[in-house]
């Protein structure tokens, strides 16, 4: 018998949606995870709520590898809508698991993979009576298989059911007796563990497993958002339940009940902004969460924002675009309509999460950087980070840590010193601003989006226009030192080739690296965290002599940036893209460096 | 060009009751063309705060774009200012109003800032019963683009600009604020500021969303023979419910009126409206008599004036959400950042 693959797979569960199969399947990854295991469950749906084809795919990792990975071990084929592309993408050698309760087609076998049929659905036919019971348990039955099959530990899976349920008691033991149906089954017909299988290690730490949306709204409660203001759109929509969520659990004030917060569904993504706008000017910490389409409506807005100088965070959770695009798979593609998002001369502040805990940083962050810089800025997330479960270090938060509200007076100030809301009293390019309802006679001012002078004046004058857009850009000179620096994965600059990468793009491209490494070839590599680019950023492109840029969208957009903003030679920078919806992988990285690196 | 506006006043002026003169509540000198109706608004706000001694600094004006939308620069200069986005002035003023529950918000709007780009906002500040009284300088043209037509024109009305009588129906932002289940709604003409400078007041003390839907004839573009938005036309055809007092902190009312032809209506902070009936039969806290009003004006080609409906137990977008009382923009650190202990327990639960 061929030797066992221990903690280094790739199950996909394929699934109908509308059926309870993502609570199952998040059941089974969390198992993995308690084993000690690292792992990274990827939701693969379709949009729309019920009957449609959707996958789950899982990496297990013991080294620690959590960017997905193509090679499909083991498939858990219970769509039979799907089956037969299904059956098509097990890797060779791999495993089937399907629901034998019917006879299978020939067009379903394959010679090179293994069959394990559990007949899932007649047992739960026999098993209960009510028909949306026989439909739920089907998906506890084949975990139960997977239990047997890959020698995982039953008390752990019990346990996740136990509190799953720990509110509605009476639904542990039918659980507990579709687990056992499939376990029972699988151990009694097949010789488990099979050829892939997981163990107990110690791999994970105090590392926890969460979606981004919710570390960012847990970010936005600690960094003192008040104000939420927001539209429903696919992926980003979770932030705002989350943080609804989470401030009805710590936001509540205890003498009277009542909300330290205010959460809006507003009519559009233009009144999600608007609202957020009008509360920051109002001295708030205000934002919104919402995705490609969203940041189209808020443009006009956003220049206001940047033009008027007014603090906005702006959660950006990106999918496939352009229009509607690929609502429900993920991508990079609103880096350039982001970075320069309304008309006239603009640019905006963007932060890159790579996991929950960044998330949660960035997040609490944005609002003081916001304050900071009178301006917008955005955290640019994506669908995969935000709406799967990903290993990440805990959330941290230093009880010593101050908001820094930037310039803003004070009644007192208000008296000692003269006021002219876009005067560049510091030199810096931040001006002092004031918040309505300050002072009975001083520090009122008019904010409009229109030119106006040092002291808020409408103007038309030449001169003043371009002495205050000058200002601005200071400002975001100013800005470079502040937002959070590059990440570098060597001690020094070792070779003359790297790699930039940012985001979710991060974790394949850790593994390419390691990959390449053991092939020969040498990279060093930064991970971008924000823009402005900072002069560590000019620094390490200008270090070497070719420089790979990863990403995933068609137009390579975050190396035009990087040419646009740091005035590079293009020819310099090699784009590494991948925007097929789903999340980039080491392979596909390695395969196409490797190439390039033949042809040059 | 640069207009200033000489600083000096007589210091004899009257005061307020916190001490400020009439002077304290005026703006920058209007750049709006000579006898425009926004002015009269302007200057109906004006008074309307010097008489409620409010202190400035205490109102927040806020509008979007257009030539109404320019006034807030000319009353108020005490008083933090936004000219926001076209059409956008409500969802600016939701998101003020969030921040700070204490401050009293002036919306102005015009008839193309409110009745087309800015519609979607309008409603659903309406629907939420944002505390804001909303002003709409409605003029029935975009005087600022050279007087095209707005969705407020009459049908049959003739612009300056227009050869032919407009094709479309108007729409009748009372009407329609009715509709949406306004909690306050009046009518005006910025030619009777004795009518429109205590429907502010009154709008200003109500909780909840007051609109005055205040016509406001465009000497330039729309005060032509044959526009049903001139001040002729106007003059020719108003109707007023009523004629009104506002009355405010409880204070005696000496003046006697016939028997059951006036109302008085209680606001939630003590003060009330003082009415007396013109119109037989109108009852502005019935809003099935109000809308009935309305559309009975509209067919015999009336404008109804004052105020049409106030419902004085109105609960606004903060009663409904809920919100601690403190204006959520002073809560600090302590009240708002959950600190380390609260974050391993949610860390917990992700393990």
């Amino acid at each position: 018998m061929k030797p066992r693959k221990v903690n280094d797979m790739v199950i996909r569960f394929a699934n109908v949606n509308g059926t309870g199969s993502a609570s199952a399947n998040d059941m089974f990854a969390k198992a993995v995870f308690r084993m000690g295991i690292p792992v990274s469950p990827k939701n693969i749906f379709p949009s729309n709520i019920q009957g449609l084809p959707t996958w789950f795919e899982m990496r297990i990792s013991e080294k620690g590898y959590l960017g997905r990975r193509a090679e499909i071990d083991l498939m858990v084929g219970v769509n039979p809508a799907t089956l037969i592309q299904d059956i098509a993408s097990i890797h060779p050698g791999g495993y089937l698991v399907y629901d034998s309760s019917k006879l299978h087609h020939t067009e379903h076998v394959r010679e090179d993979i293994h069959y394990i049929g559990i007949p899932m659905m007649q047992m739960c036919m026999e098993h209960y009576d009510d028909p949306r019971q026989q439909q739920l348990f089907k998906n506890i039955v084949y975990v139960g298989a997977l239990v047997a099959l890959l020698n995982m530990e039953m008390e752990v899976v019990k346990n996740i059911v136990r509190e799953l349920f720990a509110t509605k008691e009476k639904l542990i033991p039918p659980n507990f007796k579709a687990l056992y149906l499939g376990f029972d089954y699988a151990k009694n017909n097949y010789d488990c563990p099979i050829g892939v299988c997981v163990k107990r290690i110690n791999k994970i730490g105090d590392k926890i497993m969460m979606e981004g949306n919710a570390a960012i709204a847990i970010g936005a409660v600690y960094g003192g958002a008040t104000v939420m203001a927001w539209y429903p759109i696919t992926p980003s929509t979770s932030v705002a339940k989350a943080y609804e969520t989470y401030c009805k659990k710590l936001r509540i004030e205890p003498e009277s009940g009542k909300k330290k917060y205010a959460f809006l569904q507003a009519e559009d993504e233009l009144a999600a902004i608007g609202m957020v706008i009008g509360a920051a000017w109002n001295g708030a910490r205000a934002f919104t969460a919402t995705s490609g389409p969203g940041i189209s409506l808020m443009s006009e807005f956003i220049g206001l924002a940047y033009f008027a100088e007014i603090p906005a965070v702006i959660v950006n959770v990106q999918r496939g675009g352009p229009s509607t695009g690929m609502p429900t798979r993920t991508q990079q593609p609103d880096i350039l309509s982001t970075a320069y998002a309304s008309h006239g001369d603009t640019k905006h502040m963007l932060l890159f999460p790579r996991s929950p805990a960044e998330c949660f940083e960035m997040a609490a962050q944005a609002f003081d950087l916001a304050d900071r810089f009178q301006t917008p800025v955005f955290i640019m997330s994506d669908l995969d980070l935000g709406m799967n479960n990903h290993l990440s270090p805990p959330l941290k938060w230093d009880d010593s840590r101050k908001y820094d509200i930037g310039k803003l007076m004070s009644a007192e100030d208000l008296e000692i010193k003269e006021f002219g809301r876009y005067l560049d009293v510091d030199g810096d390019g931040i001006c002092y601003r004031t918040i309505p309802g300050t002072h009975p006679t001083k520090g009122a001012f008019f904010t409009r989006g229109t030119s106006r002078n040092e002291y808020a004046k409408y103007t038309e004058n030449g001169e003043d226009y371009v002495s205050m857009v000058n200002r601005i850009l200071k400002k975001w000179e100013t800005a470079k030192n502040y937002v959070p620096g590059p990440e570098f994965y060597q001690k020094s600059s070792k070779s003359t080739q790297g790699i930039i990468f940012f985001g979710t793009t991060t974790d394949a491209a850790l593994e390419a690296i390691d990959i390449l490494k053991e092939q020969g070839i040498e990279f060093d590599s930064m991970r971008v965290r924000a823009f402005p680019f900072n002069q560590e950023v000019k620094d390490f492109i200008h270090a070497h002599e070719e420089v790979f840029v990863v990403e995933q969208n068609r137009d390579a957009q975050f190396r035009s940036l990087l040419i646009n903003e740091l005035e590079l030679n293009p020819a310099k920078l090699t784009p590494v893209l991948n925007y097929d919806g789903m999340p980039i992988t080491a392979n596909f990285i390695t395969q196409l460096i490797t190439k390039k690196v033949a042809v040059s | 060009m640069t207009y200033l506006k000489p600083s000096f006043r007589h210091p004899a002026l009257p005061k307020n009751k916190v001490g400020f003169t009439k002077v304290d509540y005026e703006g920058a000198i209007s750049t709006l063309c000579a006898g425009c109706g926004h002015d009269s608004i302007s200057g109906a706000i004006v008074q309307a705060c010097f008489e409620l001694s409010i202190e400035p600094h205490k109102i927040a004006k806020i509008s979007g774009i257009g030539c109404s939308s320019k006034t807030p620069t000319y009353f108020l200069n005490n008083s933090h200012g936004f000219n926001s986005v076209h059409g956008r002035m409500p969802s600016i003023t939701t998101g003020a109003n969030m921040a700070n529950r204490d401050l009293i918000y002036l919306g102005i709007s015009g008839d193309g800032d409110t009745a087309s780009i800015g519609m979607g906002q309008f409603v659903h500040a309406m629907r939420r019963n944002l505390n804001l009284v909303y002003i709409v300088m409605n003029n029935g043209c975009y005087g600022l683009t050279k007087g095209q037509d707005s969705a407020t024109a009459d049908f049959g009305s003739v612009s300056k600009a227009g050869k032919s009588p407009s094709p479309f129906p108007a729409i009748d932002l009372a009407g329609l604020a009715m509709e949406m289940g306004v909690t306050f709604a009046a009518r005006s003409f910025s030619g009777d500021k004795q009518q429109l400078i205590p429907l502010i007041k009154a709008a200003m003390s109500h909780t909840g969303f007051a609109i005055i839907d205040c016509i406001s004839p465009c000497v330039t573009f729309n005060n032509n023979q044959g526009s049903t938005k001139s001040y002729d036309f106007v003059r020719d055809h108003i109707e007023a419910t009523s004629e009104l007092d506002f009355v405010p902190e409880r204070k005696e009312i000496t003046v006697q009126y016939e028997e059951g032809r006036t109302i008085n209506v209680t606001l939630h902070d003590g003060s009330f409206v003082h009415l007396r009936k013109l119109a037989p039969n109108w009852d502005p806290t019935n809003r099935r008599i109000a809308m009935d009003g309305l559309q009975q004006a509209k067919n015999k080609g009336e404008i109804i004036t004052g105020l049409i409906y106030i419902d004085p137990d109105s609960k606004c977008l903060h009663e409904i959400l809920d919100t601690v009382k403190t204006p959520l923009n002073s809560l600090k650190e302590a009240d708002l950042c959950p600190g380390s202990e609260a974050l391993e327990v949610i860390n917990a639960g992700m393990r």
